[in-house]
């Protein structure tokens, strides 16, 4: 395959940066979209040009590390990550354009990567359950029916990779946090803090700077992990039963 | 801070402010949509000018109607409000986007449908609710007692193809604005269901359809009854 790539170059956080053409030839439909940014980058490195940087981890579409909006979309045009993205989505002759996620509370770091320390910072609020020292609890002391360990699996496949924001007209974090709220709301050890965790996990997602939600759907269309939109109703719930119900601080 | 206007000023409760005053504005829809199809009753519009009086001077409704331009307002400053904070939240845009590949047309254009709902109800209101209240109104006499003749303004107004057009064009798009909004608002109070929202979104698009077509009626029945 021969291909175009237009790819956003950015120095540093403070560059204003701009699109760079990269011509592209003998590339395989086999190829996954970060082999085919590899066979690129190699290019560059042989001519002496700073490659083209951009996040990736596992390359196995469970780590949530790889970004990249392509052709107008959050890992491109099939609902998976970038990295399980292959080039047979594409034809002959394509021009692709790459750019990173836009959102205030993503900053680029440089070309495509960008610094998704907000969602560390809002699970850091309040994304976890508090487990007390002691001795180790039996595994099935509390019986959980499977409806719900179903649905909290879920909501927690969510790999925090920020597609929904990076989807969202109003690079709106709500998919991602509801996610995290619901995947321990709904089991007997995370309801215990459920109302708490609401709570400062909403404070926390607003204070990064991200959207409110217009409820396009636009989220869950593009989730890789195709985390429902129900996540987002269960967060409101929550929050709002929260706020009417915890102790005043 | 309190913590109603924590709540509130999160981008959760503006979100709530804006769903809970459109419910409102949905059910002032359907009394509305009530009331006015009296219009093309065979009457002459004497249950019209009946009903209209009741409305200007039961203090009930007076209270009912300061409201509903209460939540009106509500809702346009809370839609600017979080449109300004949307922006923000991506200063920098994509230049590729495929937006209608995840979601609907209407869902996106929430603001510029609104903006024209709320230029629709200014010529609306100057056109009619100004007029009735401070114009010169005619009146009408039945059995005895004299009404304001509300029907006539109405139908007046109604003898102008442009205006007719004006508001046809607007009431499609409001439909666009409540295909997405009814939905939309339920989604937003928490009520997200399997047993249900199928319900809701079919509710939705069923009233999104059938209220802003029976408006539509009135304009062009009255049109052509004058004609």
């Amino acid at each position: 395959m021969n291909l175009t790539l237009k790819v956003w170059r950015q120095q540093n956080p403070s560059d204003k940066g701009g699109f760079k053409e990269y011509k592209l030839s003998g590339i395989s439909a086999d190829m996954s979209f970060l082999e085919m940014l590899d066979v690129l980058n190699e290019d560059l490195s042989e001519k002496g040009e700073d490659p083209v940087h951009f996040d990736h981890d596992c390359r196995e579409g469970i780590c949530g590390m790889c970004s990249l909006y392509i052709n107008g979309q959050p890992h491109g045009p099939t609902q998976t990550t970038t990295c399980q993205l292959h080039m047979r989505s594409f034809k002959d002759g394509d021009t692709i354009t790459i750019e990173p996620w836009r959102a205030n509370a993503f900053p680029i770091v440089k070309d495509l990567v960008v610094d998704r320390g907000s969602f560390d910072r809002i699970i850091q609020s309040g994304g976890y359950v508090s487990v007390n020292t002691g001795g180790v609890p039996d595994a099935n002391e509390i019986p959980i029916p499977k409806i719900i360990a179903d649905e909290a699996f879920d909501s927690a496949t969510c790999i925090g990779c920020g597609a929904c924001v990076a989807a969202c007209k109003n690079a709106s974090a709500m998919l991602f946090v509801s996610a995290k709220v619901s995947q321990l709301a709904l089991l007997p050890q995370g309801k215990v803090e459920k109302r708490e965790r609401a709570e400062k996990m909403v404070a926390q997602m607003d204070e990064e700077g991200f959207g409110a939600c217009t409820n396009t759907g636009a989220c869950s269309a593009e989730c890789p992990k195709e985390i429902d939109l129900s996540n987002i109703a269960r967060m409101n719930r929550e929050y709002f039963a929260a706020s009417l119900s915890t102790e005043k601080s | 801070m309190s913590w109603v206007s924590k709540t509130l000023n999160s981008t959760l409760g503006k979100k709530l402010l804006m769903a809970l005053t459109g419910l409102f504005l949905i059910l002032f829809l359907v009394v509305h949509l009530a009331g006015n199809l009296q219009l093309i009753f065979p009457d002459e519009g004497k249950s019209f000018n009946i009903y209209a009086e009741t409305m200007a001077t039961n203090p009930l409704i007076r209270v009912v109607s300061i409201l509903n331009f209460g939540f009106i307002l509500l809702h346009a400053v809370y839609a600017v409000i979080l449109t300004r904070h949307n922006k923000k939240s991506r200063p920098i845009g994509y230049a590729v986007s495929k937006a209608s590949e995840n979601s609907t047309w209407s869902s996106r254009s929430m603001g510029i449908l609104g903006t024209l709902i709320f230029i629709f109800l200014l010529v609306h209101l100057r056109g009619f609710w100004y007029e009735l209240k401070f114009g010169e109104v005619p009146m009408v006499t039945y059995d005895g007692v004299s009404y304001k003749d509300s029907f006539a303004i109405v139908s007046a107004a109604y003898q102008n193809i442009l205006y007719v057009i004006f508001y046809v064009v607007s009431m499609g798009v409001l439909a666009f604005h409540l295909s997405h909004g009814f939905a939309s608002a339920f989604q937003t109070l928490g009520i997200n269901h399997t047993k249900y929202t199928p319900f809701i979104k079919k509710l939705g698009l069923a009233f999104a359809i059938i209220v802003p077509a029976l408006f539509a009626l009135i304009p062009i029945v009255m049109f052509i009854q004058g004609s």
